[in-house]
């Protein structure tokens, strides 16, 4: 018998029908009990999620995140997101996006295949919800601009809204269109919006921007540039006076803005934003783009991690966004779309397959056992690493795992790395670094390596199931440690073992003879 | 007096229909498509052709010949 939040999620990913569904829940439930008596054991302080306990959140707050794999770190190892793509149209343009491909900077990719009428739209949450127990969120981020043809975008809320009350709904925007429509989302309760704000001066905003459409006219340079600005601004606020959570994206461009994200930074916590995600440009020749054209690179994962830093990594800068498409499913990192499109050929709402209530309320109280059972777990392993060395500095640790907070998948599968920092202040998570992003490229063993390697720079050991001889030696050799371990652990215990060994034991061993 | 669609750069995004003062853009078949008989070239409407404004491929929506 394995540990329980391993079942559930590994099972439920694999799941075919409805009977096997109910089947997988009632095994979990066999073994909730377990968990149960470790949260009993974890007390109130269990529901905060073990990256934010040195912030202060309130418990209404952590309600209305704790299911929002975007919002909450700690939602992303349990709970899945679609997006459903009702926006084609944009009412801007962005030299990092060419509407004819499906690039993706922001949650905005080009076209993406087949389009979506709000009808449609509902057809295919519910789909993924009578199959998918986890899917806890469905967002609007384009292909387009969510809030530039607003009706169609407020429609589908409105039906999914109806029909799946206990979905959370959000969107994402350029911000130009929000101060038009915070009142019509207040009283649909979107309660989660995300503004992509890449800059604050109007002349470095005319670099990403050529032209947008506002007020039925075209507008270029630093006047189109100044105008976005100063509505994003007056979205952002309005948003957080009506009591929206405003995440706030920004995309790193090396040479134009990567400076400049600071101020913004600041400017956007002083007006209340609720989170800050800093992503990387994706840019290559290959996307048509202009700043794939002119050449323009992409930072890199430690460019990345150094402006995040900066900007104080804390739980208010987000750390795990994977720049989703706009017709993602799945968990962060995994994208069933093009699957559940297959098991959904283009059906009406009436026929689509009906999505149990009960069968999600209980993968809902499954999350929360295994949540205060990774608590307890989680604790256990900061125990271990402050005895181990709590002077040491600070080592990177980069995890392969598919989900429910464990090392539970082998290197070679892993698309992904999860980033935790490791040292005197415990165990952090500190960012998702991505090796499949199209413009790292490679094909072929070696190539994916040598991507792998560039990922994962400044990193000093990589945990995972498995690895073979033939990589772990490329790593090792660069440096970075192969640490394995098959019990499919919590995450922090399997980062303590390593610590522990890697440099609790060399300096346990110096102290002791005095 | 009319405007037309390039069908081969159209990117399908639909935002020109969106901003038609005439209801003069439709989707035929697999391509936006303006109708001659419906489009005022916005005259008297707007400064500017609202399709070309909006339209995030240069040189899509044009005067027809
Ligand atoms: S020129 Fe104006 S009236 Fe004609 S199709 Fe374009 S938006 Fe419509
Ligand atoms: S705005 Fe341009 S690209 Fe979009 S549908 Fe109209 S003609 Fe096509």
């Amino acid at each position: 018998m394995t540990t329980l939040p391993r079942v559930s999620l590994d099972g439920l990913a694999t799941v075919a029908s409805t009977a096997d569904l109910r089947a997988t829940m009632a095994a979990s439930r066999s073994t909730a009990s377990v968990a149960r008596l470790a949260r009993a054991g974890g007390a109130a302080s269990a529901r905060v999620p073990h990256n934010k306990r040195r912030e202060a959140m309130d418990a209404a707050t952590w309600e209305r995140i704790k299911d929002h794999p975007c919002y909450s770190e700690d939602a992303h190892h349990y709970f899945a997101r679609m997006h459903v793509a009702v926006a084609p149209g944009c009412n801007i343009q962005c030299n990092y996006c060419n509407r004819k491909y499906d690039c993706s900077n922001e949650s905005r990719p080009g076209v993406v295949s087949g389009r979506l009428t709000p009808e449609g739209a509902l057809a295919k949450v519910r789909n993924v919800a009578a199959r998918l127990p986890q899917l806890s969120v469905v967002g609007i981020a384009g292909p387009g601009d969510a809030l530039f043809q607003a009706e169609r975008t407020l429609k589908t809320f409105e039906l999914i809204r109806a029909a799946l009350p206990d979905l959370t709904l959000c969107l994402s925007t350029n911000g130009l269109a929000l101060p038009d429509h915070v009142d019509a989302l207040k009283a649909l309760d979107i309660g989660h919006v995300t503004i992509t704000i890449n800059y604050l001066d109007p002349e470095i905003g005319a670099e990403i921007y050529p032209w947008i459409f506002h007020n039925h006219k075209r507008w270029k340079g630093v006047e189109a540039a100044r105008i976005l600005h100063e509505r994003q601004m007056e979205g952002l606020e309005r948003a957080v006076e009506a009591g929206v959570l405003v995440k706030v994206n920004s995309v790193m461009i090396p040479g134009i803005n990567d400076e400049h994200l600071t101020e913004v930074n600041t400017a956007v916590r002083a007006r209340g934003a609720f989170l800050h995600n800093v992503m990387p440009l994706i840019s290559d020749p290959a996307h048509g783009t202009k700043f794939g054209l002119e050449g323009r690179r992409g930072p890199s994962p430690a460019e990345i991690h150094t402006l995040r830093e900066s900007l104080g990594n804390d739980a208010r800068l987000m750390k795990h966004c994977r720049q989703c498409r706009a017709d993602a499913v799945g968990m962060l990192g995994e994208d069933q779309c093009q699957s559940i499109d297959t098991m959904a050929p283009a059906a009406t709402a009436d026929d689509t397959p009906r999505p149990d209530p009960e069968i999600r309320a209980a993968w809902r109280e499954v999350v929360a056992d295994s949540r205060a059972a990774h608590k307890v777990a989680a604790d256990e392993a900061e125990a271990v690493v402050a005895a181990a060395a709590p002077a040491a500095e600070d080592r990177l640790v980069a995890v392969c795992t598919r989900g429910g907070a464990r090392v539970n998948l082998h290197f070679g599968k892993a698309t992904e790395f999860h980033i935790y920092k490791v040292g005197a202040e415990g165990i952090r998570f500190a960012g998702i670094r991505r090796a499949d992003n199209y413009c790292l490229g490679g094909y072929g063993e070696s190539e994916r390596l040598d991507t792998i390697l560039t990922v994962l720079e400044g990193v000093s050991a990589m945990v995972c199931v498995k690895v073979g001889d033939g990589p772990r030696r490329r790593l090792e050799a660069a440096g970075i440690a192969c640490h394995q371990d098959t019990r499919h652990e919590t995450i922090e215990t399997v980062i303590a073992d390593w610590y522990a060994d890697a440099v609790g034991a060399p300096m346990g061993a110096v102290s002791q003879p005095a | 007096m009319a405007y037309k669609i390039l069908a081969s750069q159209c990117t399908q995004c639909g935002a020109c229909e969106f901003e038609c003062p005439n209801g003069a853009i439709s989707m035929k078949g697999d391509t936006y498509k303006i109708d001659p008989a419906a489009c005022t070239e916005c005259a008297g409407q707007f400064d500017e052709p609202q399709c070309d404004a909006v339209c995030p491929v240069p040189g899509t929506c044009v005067k027809a010949a």
